[in-house]
């Protein structure tokens, strides 16, 4: 037991950190007060305030995944190059924040150098969103840090030179939970698993709260059942789409299956309101398999996708900008890709994307 | 351990972008990176995972912030038979002095397998693979440096921002404050798990939405203006004159609604039909800049597709003012998590809940009166439920 001197110096709801301690002192002066910016070189930005002073951000690559004796090397560096300071983006680049221009260029070596590279700004692709797959979720149904390593890699050029029509975001999702904003990618990249939960009817009863468990269905697949004398459940096979709820909520419906488990490719979404409303992904390729450790189907279909768009998209046309503006007929024709009877919304309000009227873009090749 | 072969992960040693798997080595001083390098090769090779649903594990008097993860080959990986992640509320905008940020790892290392996310998707600073022992330590020397956990499970999630004013032209409102403020005044909402299931909180500074608060907040609170667009057309005469930019395909086409006329030399808003989309001001950001009579979008019900499919949120609030304290957001915060604690289903998100019981019926339980704004088109169905009590 603790002793009452323990117990009252015990600090809860603290809250986090005021973030104005963290901020670099060109910041703390020019607070709201930015005219605009420029982006002088890829990963490079200059912030121009009012006032005149300049504060320059250094964009470099992080993998996520990241030991602490790399977040002590990017605190080294900020000590060298940038006052101390520095963030980190919401797509996982870490950010140095300099007032001193002439130390931009020793830290962009420095960076590339410790195997950090700068780039990820502008008309290009930066860092991949994803989730944590094998190394720390239970109910992936792929890796994620390494379809993600083995897609930047590939797509690397785009990091480092702006030179696609408009920023291609993309993001990986280990399975439907989609932790992170997935579905709203100009590329997703989605985990999937093809086939019904398997049922270990013994351990049911003790790790599983049924009617939780048959609430959890969405098509309402998860029934009671009695099996062998005990309380457990069942699944109406042709009703189940694999999307690993009931497992979620009881431990003894497993999804993991490698042999069809596999990852499916989402285009077209954005979150930016910027020209077009904010938009979700939609089904490009139904199925590839999980191959690592460097899953070359995947890479080989988003190299696809970005080459298909960077050719054929106008400047500042986001990939479901370019989509809509051609017709999906001639996505498909011109990425390679099959129609499948799987592209064809079967869920609720399915009719909502069904083709009600003649507007198609015909073409005498069929 | 530390002769274990990782030929699969090895692979992933090589190429330009950075390697996870030579982070997770960096760390192998720590025995559960070690293990961790070890069961991961093995996912590699088997084609799946070996993680078990998270237990009930925490810091005492907190329901959130952990989450419990499991081994289940823990004979041949004992070092990370437990592997729980830690979730640290990030400061607002993630930004760090080098001196926080050695802070972090010097607990960390202590503690942990010294492997981290910088962020989680959620925002928060991930701190990946401890025990269940270690949970009370960590979190004692996190509140000494002023850290503080961050949300899990049916609880108010640890809110996220952009960059804000701190480093952004663009910004309608102070992000960093309003989540800093926000996130301090529901401490108890964020820690002790006690809706239907989770919430989450994104602040973006303008319509660009560089948080995603539009595809994955419960609450997304957007930037915006209700004045005119400012123009410097000297600047928009350098643009013409650079000549990097097409004025007339690249900005006036590409209005959504069609609202800028360009005559070669000077550009026009017709700002009552502009919808303040950014688009414009994203393409020559030195002669346009949002309007001074600045305040935020409130939307609501965004998700991801679990349970019953994927929602973007929806507009609850056209305009709202943001300042400090901002209690019309407090009171509308409240007013919903209210009605949804007391109505909604379990692991029902607010997008699901205001599917099922209806918009319109949401508006009157939460006090808001119905405005055009909130829909793209009136209802198109005769199925009316006229109430006439």
């Amino acid at each position: 037991m603790a002793t009452p001197a323990q117990v009252a110096k015990r600090r809860t709801d603290i809250g986090p950190p005021h973030y104005e301690k963290f901020l670099p002192p060109v910041i703390r002066e020019n607070y709201g007060k930015w005219k605009y910016h420029e982006t002088p070189s890829p990963g490079v930005l200059v912030h121009v305030s009012e006032s005149g002073a300049r504060l320059f951000s250094v964009r470099a690559a992080t993998p996520r995944l990241m030991s602490i004796e790399t977040l002590r090397l990017f605190a080294s560096l900020a000590d060298e190059f940038s006052g101390g300071y520095l963030r980190f983006t919401s797509r996982n680049n870490v950010e140095f924040l300099l007032s001193d221009g002439d130390k931009v260029e020793g830290l962009v070596a420095r960076l590339r150098q410790e195997g950090y590279p700068v780039g990820g700004t502008g008309p290009g692709i930066t860092n991949i969103v994803h989730t944590q797959g094998w190394v720390h979720c239970h109910s992936a149904a792929s890796d994620a840090s390494g379809v993600v390593k083995s897609l930047m890699d590939a797509l690397f050029p785009h990091f480092e030179r702006m030179d696609l029509p408009a920023k291609v975001r993309v993001a990986f999702a280990c399975c439907l939970n989609m932790c992170g904003a997935v579905h709203c990618s100009d590329i997703a990249v989605l985990a999937v698993h093809r086939k019904p939960p398997k049922i270990d009817h013994g351990r049911v009863p003790k790790t599983c709260e049924i009617p939780s468990t048959v609430a959890a269905c969405p098509t309402g697949a998860v029934r009671p059942a009695m099996v062998e004398g005990k309380q457990s459940v069942s699944v109406i096979e042709d009703q189940c789409m694999f999307c690993g709820n009931c497992f979620t909520v009881c431990p003894s419906m497993t999804m993991a299956d490698p042999e069809n488990d596999g990852i499916s490719i989402w285009v077209g979404g954005k979150v930016s309101n910027a020209r077009h409303e904010p938009m979700f992904s939609k089904l490009a390729i139904p199925y590839l398999p999980n191959n690592p450790p460097r899953w070359p189907e995947v890479v080989g279909a988003v190299g696809n996708l970005v080459d298909v768009y960077a050719r054929n998209a106008r400047p500042f046309e986001r990939m479901g900008e370019w989509i809509e503006r051609i017709g999906w007929s001639r996505f498909f024709k011109l990425t390679g890709i099959e129609f499948t009877k799987y592209h064809i919304d079967d869920f609720r309000h399915a009719g909502e994307s069904f083709r009600r009227s003649t507007h198609i873009r015909q073409s005498p090749e069929g | 351990m530390s002769d274990r072969k990782t030929p699969l992960l090895d692979e992933l040693e090589t190429g330009p972008w950075p390697s996870f798997v030579r982070e997770i080595k960096k760390s192998a001083k720590s025995p559960m990176a070690r293990d961790l390098l070890g069961v991961l090769e093995r996912s590699y090779a088997e084609k799946r995972g070996h993680w078990k649903h998270g237990g009930l594990v925490g810091v005492k008097g907190y329901g959130g912030g952990v989450i419990g993860r499991y081994n289940d080959l823990p004979e041949e990986f004992p070092d990370v038979a437990e592997f729980h992640t830690v979730r640290v509320n990030q400061p607002s905008g993630w930004f760090y002095t080098s001196e926080a940020l050695r802070t972090l790892c010097d607990i960390w290392e202590q503690h942990g397998s010294g492997l981290t996310n910088m962020h989680g998707s959620t925002g928060d600073i991930v701190f990946l693979g401890t025990k269940t022992t270690e949970l009370e330590p960590i979190f004692s020397k996190l509140t000494e440096a002023g850290f503080d956990l961050g949300g899990s499970g049916s609880d108010l999630r640890t809110p996220s921002c952009c960059a804000g004013p701190s480093r952004c032209e663009w910004a309608c409102y102070d992000t960093l404050a309003f989540v800093y403020d926000i996130t301090q005044s529901f401490q108890d909402e964020l820690h002790r798990p006690a809706f239907p299931y989770k919430f989450k909180i994104k602040a973006s500074g303008c319509p660009n939405d560089c948080v995603a608060s539009v595809a994955r907040a419960d609450m997304s609170v957007i930037g915006t203006w209700r004045d005119e667009i400012r123009i410097d057309q000297a600047a928009v005469r350098e643009y013409a004159r650079e000549g990097k930019l097409d004025i007339q395909r690249d900005v006036a086409a590409r209005c959504p609604t069609r609202c800028i006329e360009y005559d070669g030399s000077t550009l026009t808003v017709d700002d009552p039909n502009c919808v303040k989309c950014m688009h414009c001001i994203n393409a020559m950001p030195k002669a346009l800049s949002p309007g001074v009579d600045r305040g935020a979008t409130i939307l609501v019900g965004a998700k991801a597709p679990i349970i019953e499919g994927a929602l973007l949120s929806s507009v609850l609030v056209p305009f709202v003012k943001m300042e400090a304290p901002y209690d019309d957001i407090k009171e509308l915060l409240n007013a919903i998590w209210e009605l949804w604690s007391e109505h909604g289903k379990n692991r029902e998100r607010i997008g699901e809940f205001i599917q099922r019981i209806g918009l319109g019926n949401f508006l009157e339980q939460i006090g808001l009166d119905p405005v055009p704004e909130m829909v793209t088109q009136p209802r198109t169905n005769p199925y009316i439920y006229y109430d006439l009590n």
